[in-house]
């Protein structure tokens, strides 16, 4: 390692120095203001976002009864456009739910089997895949519902078309996976060896030291690696766009084709024009949608900051 | 006297099913998905030639190749770093370096978390109202290397903080202890102890962006844009103030947008974008994998 230079020269003259000082504190700012960034760009996502849907309080064409109560979302309609979007939040909650219902057992499965199990270089090539796991674009999932999963789901049950609820919901459940993997894992390997080594010592075996110490131990870390799951289904958007089915009912069994919220922006953004009430209210789902996630992430970090705290 | 009492046999058992269960638990995860990728190469065969990448979308999209949507993603992944890697790494820095641990630092990771989990469409509807809209810059790959930072600005700062705090803080001590300033140490002891780190965290980024496909939707993507097929124009065919094709969109035009696409091609241009990311990756792993094994304290 070098040392600074500076530190291997004669004293400097009183304006090298001063203008040192000034690179010092101009470069600190710089630091300073690219750190406050990310508050200035969370700010400015929920800025646009909310301005562009702001006209519709007082737009006579639109009520936010209707909006949440509705079933109806016809944009287009000749006679009266309705813009409810309760179909789709029941379709974003199902999808969610369902693909949570797969990935957590799996997810947390195979945390505390990389954790606790397994170890040297098996654990290593698991780790690699899963992240590889995370690393499949969004896209690429679709296309494997719509052309690989979707086929599967018809010939197994009793579904009308391939791309459904179930489908989406695997695909979601494969996609939130690696994250809840990963920090199900960092909070299982936080718990201190000393927790397990007592209660091995205790007589408890290797389950049984998972179930009663290290779950219980890890439980907050293992509740936000769920709920950063949850967030990333919630927020999925191009596999789901391209196999739920894209239909604007309540759902009534498994196999029933959905839509959710991220999909029907990006499918209708496109066509809208600018200013429509029907623009505006895209954008009003945008800010649904950024409530919806900003209210899990931050349930989550109050929840891992809990850990931080009695840990 | 050492015989195991019944008691102790269904401890026993119930230990080994739940490793067997946790074992196939991975399993049910890590097979599929071999399984499917291995499925999808397999279809894709008959279509995958040096000709493929080389040659422009025609016909229609019905033949050809993929050599714009190419470019168009190198183009968007080179313009999105050069915006993305310094904010994010200086904000790294900040957070690791500089910030005291009080509420507003608080904010500020909580901010970072947020940003990160911000779905892809509310990025993309933030970069049409921004940087399309509100700046004017219309749809463009600017545009859309815009929004993409934003999007992916929370996972350099993120592996960049773990990566400086993975740095002694013994190091900063010696070297304070030199008289050296703050941004002396970080610049002299602190970044090249953690270059490693660092540069795993950017190429991961690079990776999702040449994946992602929602926030450039509606912000630069369009569905056909060829460039030239030699010459310097092949190669950087995009100025920043046009829109341009991408590989992830360019396999949802394929699939949803367009009519009697083959599918032996639709599979071939899957292979190829995730061939190009796990190419990326799998290469930000393995070095990491090497610098954690070359580590010098």
């Amino acid at each position: 390692m070098r040392l600074p230079e500076s530190d291997i020269q004669p004293p400097r003259s009183a304006r090298k120095r001063w203008a040192m000082d000034l690179g010092e504190s101009s470069i600190e700012m710089l630091i300073r203001l690219c750190g406050w960034s990310s508050i200035l760009f969370v700010l400015m996502i929920f800025f646009f976002v909310f301005r562009e849907a702001f006209p519709l309080i007082g737009n006579s064409e639109f009520s936010f009864k209707e909006f949440f109560t509705s079933i109806n979302w016809r944009p287009t309609s000749e006679i009266r456009e309705t813009y409810g979007v309760l179909a789709m939040i029941v379709g974003t909650l199902s999808v969610t739910g369902l693909s949570m219902l797969f990935a957590v057992p799996l997810g947390l499965g195979a945390a505390v089997f990389l954790s606790e199990f397994c170890t040297g270089h098996v654990k290593e090539t698991l780790k690699i895949v899963i992240e590889l796991l995370a690393a499949i674009p969004s896209v690429v999932w679709g296309f494997i519902g719509y052309m690989v999963v979707g086929p599967l789901v018809v010939e197994w049950t009793d579904a009308a078309i391939g791309v459904n609820l179930l489908t989406s919901s695997i695909l979601l459940a494969l996609m939130s996976v690696p994250v809840i993997v990963s920090v199900g894992e960092d909070s299982l390997k936080a718990v201190p060896d000393s927790f397990r080594e007592a209660s091995v010592a205790l007589g408890a075996n290797r389950w049984e030291t998972i179930y009663k110490v290290l779950f219980p131990a890890a439980k907050n870390g293992l509740l936000a690696a769920v709920l950063l799951g949850v967030g990333r289904a919630i927020g999925e958007t191009m596999a789901v766009l391209m196999a739920t089915g894209h239909s604007t009912r309540i759902p009534h069994s498994l196999v029933d084709p959905i839509r959710t919220l991220t999909a029907t922006i990006a499918s209708e953004m496109g066509e809208v024009s600018r200013g429509s009430t029907h623009y505006q209210v895209l954008f009003l789902i945008g800010v649904l949608l950024f409530a919806m996630t900003f209210l899990v992430n931050l349930i989550a970090d109050l929840v891992v900051r809990g850990i931080r705290k009695n840990g | 006297m050492f015989s195991s009492t019944p008691r102790e046999k269904r401890r026993r058992k119930i230990e080994r099913i739940a490793a067997v269960t946790c074992f196939l638990f991975t399993m049910l995860l890590v097979v599929p998905v071999l399984a499917i990728l291995t499925y999808l190469v397999v279809r894709a065969w008959p279509a995958l030639s040096l000709d493929f990448i080389l040659e422009n979308p025609q016909n229609l999209m019905q033949s050809g190749g993929i050599w714009a949507p190419l470019v168009g993603t190198f183009c968007l992944v080179w313009l999105t770093l050069a915006i993305s890697a310094p904010i994010g790494i200086l904000a790294g820095i900040y957070l690791n370096e500089y910030a005291r641990d009080n509420w507003f630092t608080r904010v500020v990771s909580l901010a970072v978390v947020n940003l990160a989990g911000v779905p892809s469409i509310v990025h993309a509807l933030f970069g049409f109202g921004a940087f399309v809209l509100t700046l004017g810059m219309g749809k463009s790959l600017l545009a859309a290397s815009c929004t993409m930072s934003v999007m992916t600005l929370p996972v350099i700062i993120t592996s960049t903080r773990e990566a400086l705090a993975a740095v002694p803080i013994s190091f900063r001590m010696a070297c304070w202890n030199m008289g050296a300033t703050r941004w002396q140490t970080i610049r002299t002891i602190v970044l090249p102890n953690s270059m490693s780190g660092i540069l795993t965290g950017v190429i991961l980024q690079i990776s999702r962006t040449a994946g992602e496909t929602a926030p450039i939707l509606f912000t630069g993507v369009v569905f056909y844009a060829p460039v030239a097929e030699s010459g310097f124009a092949s190669i950087l065919p995009y100025s920043v103030d046009q829109p341009f094709m991408a590989m992830s969109m360019h396999l949802f035009t394929l699939m949803t947008q367009v009519r009697g696409v083959s599918e032996e091609m639709q599979y071939a241009t899957a292979v190829a974008l995730v061939g190009l990311i796990l190419l990326i990756s799998g290469g930000a792993i393995g070095l990491r994998t090497w610098l954690r094994n070359h580590r010098r304290w």
